[in-house]
């Protein structure tokens, strides 16, 4: 699992890296490239897509609290790390910010603030600013989940989304501008480009803008995957196939609720705070609800119930807006004078529109289902019969099982 | 087995004056039993005489409106009826129980004293292979927390939790389908594993509603042995709701029996057997 994940790392930063030390590469490994925002984007919407799996899909806590979550940990992680000499001029409708001092400033302070000293103290302060806009968001999640997690179903969801929505408003609000900045956004802070290693004269030498947040996301998300896959994983899916049966087995519903809610806002709100990061900017009036709605879709497109389905249907889908079906926006014109019809603004959205709606009414189980992408050296899970014809079969007889599913694999095969 | 000496024995869960009101129906009414340590008890009655209504009281589904629930001669469920409910309430013992600490423990609170159940319609998680089923139930005694379970410093317990399962399942006979999906079993197959995973539980009480529906007799036959076994093996007592009247007879060492949410009799089961309430209450009241 994690060699995986060092190969992808690898893999990104040489992708990324190519242009740099090979002249001539084709414009799609330009730095400019939508390649680079698409995976931008993807690591960080994969990370929000399995912390809100791991809530819908694994508890069964139909939550719609995503863009809220997010919404703490960006303004967290923009607050925190506005540097000192920035803050007058991002706040200057308030006449400067409250907070004089920013984590990479104090981490400036100790490590200095030339050289090598101040990478270190840059890197210490974003990375302790992130954790912490997870932090933020998971003591918010646990103070409404008190009182929301008893509800079910829908009723949970609508609670969540009103959360998502009222604290969107409260960030708006300019009394509260010498912190939030009010309805304006707050910039200036460290992005990925800023992990950049560069000269003197802000030449680049070596890319990393790419590689930090999927370095990130995939910690993030192995970290999930363990969860999932501990007793505690096990008894959220218990959960979420039987309540009444969990409760009986000595699983403490409101207990694991919380966790599973605390946890999965905690991802969410990191996942925020590189939202932030990649916009380079973090204002109110990006979180909304079709955030929320954005990030379900990937999630059931990829298959309730499946981490790499989350992962595989966030690039797709982020590559597929951003990149491949763009062209639909725009008015073509072919070299014989013919307009092709109904490319125009707007258009990718009916396209899209199209393909969600068909995917939902033909794959109403997504791509993954609730199956995982198994790559030979991660442990197998157990194989699961693929009919209830074979599962009776296989009632009959353990030893007969096993030369039958050997037959229907030959038959496949 | 007389009064005298079944008070001489320790009992396991002991029912004092229960009641269960929803709104104006009274579903269990005013309902004592004791059921000792090592024995098999079983409840029974036709249907709608509000067995089930009882164990959910037992394991915590329902907060009965009144009375005293003890296990292992600790109070553990003790209410009595409060604001709405004492207005419209029709039972006895209103005032028993009034002024005394309210308890009404959590289904999975009462599970951690040492009650494990099954459940009527069987309820075994879908989603998941039997193996897991079985692990899953073990994880309210495992002694990790989320950081160490992500973490997996806990690799000692979990493996100790598999071994366990992996136990369990050989003596069900369930081991060759551990990698099936619960749901894919025989129905019988099911209520053993349902079983299992109670037993995985680590329970003191094991409480079995209507063990035997949807078996044939051959089960059947096969769950009278298999139920004094497990009950040998893990020094369980056994409480039971069953509507076969040859499984109940021949496995239960006493038997109460409940109509309309009454107690109409109790005794071993030759007495009980014979008493002509039990016999009208199922077959009804002779015309003539």
């Amino acid at each position: 699992m994690a060699g995986y994940i060092c190969l992808l790392l690898l893999i990104v930063t040489i992708l990324e890296n190519l242009s740099m030390f090979i002249p001539g590469m084709p414009q799609v490994l330009q730095p400019t490239s939508p390649l680079f925002t698409v995976l931008k984007k993807g690591a960080v919407y994969s990370l929000v897509a399995v912390s809100m799996n791991l809530l819908n899909g694994f508890t069964g806590l139909f939550s719609l609290g995503q863009a809220g979550f997010m919404l703490l940990g960006a303004y967290t992680y923009a607050i925190l790390t506005v540097p000192a000499k920035m803050k007058d001029q991002v706040y200057y409708l308030f006449g400067g910010s409250l907070l004089k001092t920013s984590l990479v400033d104090i981490f400036g302070a100790v490590f200095g603030t030339e050289g090598v000293g101040r990478a270190i103290a840059m890197v210490l302060g974003v990375v302790l600013a992130i954790v912490l806009a997870g932090c933020v968001a998971a003591f918010f999640a646990y103070l409404i989940g008190l009182p929301v997690l008893r509800l079910k179903s829908d009723y949970l969801a609508i609670a969540t989304l009103g959360f998502a929505e009222i604290i969107r408003a409260i960030f708006q609000w300019q009394r509260l501008g010498p912190i939030t900045n009010g309805a304006n956004m707050i910039k200036g802070f460290p992005t990925f480009t800023s992990f950049n290693i560069t000269d003197s004269s802000g030449q680049v030498l070596f890319r990393l803008s790419t590689f930090v947040p999927f370095l990130v996301s995939s910690i993030c998300i192995l970290l999930i995957i363990l969860l999932i896959n501990s007793s505690y994983g096990r008894a959220f899916k218990s959960i979420r196939d039987d309540e009444i049966a969990s409760e009986a087995m000595g699983i403490s519903l409101s207990k694991h609720k919380m966790l599973a809610f605390v946890i999965s806002s905690f991802f969410s709100g990191m996942g925020g705070a590189l939202f932030a990061m990649y916009v380079a900017n973090a204002q109110a009036k990006a979180f909304t609800s079709v955030m929320t709605y954005e990030i379900l879709l990937i999630v059931v497109v990829g298959g309730i119930g499946s981490i790499s389905g989350s992962v595989i249907a966030t690039f797709l889908y982020v590559a597929c807006s951003e990149w491949w079906l763009r062209f639909l926006d725009s008015e073509m014109v072919l070299s014989s004078g013919f307009k092709v019809p109904l490319l125009r603004n707007g258009f990718r959205m009916v396209v899209f529109s199209v393909v969600i709606m068909v995917i939902v009414l033909f794959f109403s189980r997504g791509i993954m289902g609730d199956r995982e992408l198994r790559l030979p050296g991660i442990s197998a899970r157990p194989v699961r019969p693929k009919s209830a014809d074979k599962g009776k079969a296989a009632a009959n007889a353990a030893a007969q099982t096993v030369t039958e599913e050997k037959s229907s694999d030959e038959q496949e095969g | 087995m007389s009064a005298e000496t079944k008070k001489n024995q320790e009992s396991a869960l002991h029912l004092e004056n229960v009641t269960m009101q929803f709104g104006g129906v009274v579903s269990v009414n005013n309902l004592t039993l004791d059921v000792p340590k090592g024995k098999i008890i079983a409840l029974i009655g036709p249907n709608g005489a509000g067995k089930t209504t009882a164990f959910n009281c037992i394991t915590g589904v329902y907060q009965p409106t009144n009375g005293l629930i003890s296990f292992m001669s600790q109070p553990m469920v003790r209410t009595y009826p409060r604001g709405k409910d004492a207005k419209i309430y029709k039972g006895e013992h209103k005032d028993t129980y009034a002024g005394q600490p309210v308890l009404t423990p959590t289904p999975d609170q009462i599970t951690q004293l040492g009650i494990a159940r099954t459940f009527q319609n069987i309820r075994l998680w879908k989603s998941m292979t039997v193996f897991d089923n079985v692990l899953t139930a073990k994880h309210m005694r495992a002694k990790q927390n989320v950081f160490s379970a992500i973490l997996r410093t806990n690799m000692k317990e979990e493996k100790r939790m598999r071994e366990e399962t992996m136990d369990l399942l050989k003596e069900q006979g369930l081991e060759s389908f551990k990698d099936e999906l619960a749901t894919s079993l025989p129905y019988g197959l099911q209520r053993r594993l349902e079983i299992a995973r109670a037993l995985a539980t680590n329970p003191k009480l094991l409480l079995l509603d209507e063990p035997a529906a949807g078996m044939n007799p051959q089960e059947t036959f096969e769950l009278a042995d298999f139920v004094h076994e497990i009950r040998d093996k893990y020094d369980l007592t056994v409480f039971l709701i069953e509507h076969h009247m040859d499984l109940v007879m021949n496995i239960s060492d006493y038997i109460y029996v409940i109509d309309f949410g009454s107690e109409i009799s109790q005794g071993v089961p030759e007495v009980v057997q014979s008493d002509h309430k039990v016999i009208e209450a199922y077959l009804g009241i002779a015309e003539d």
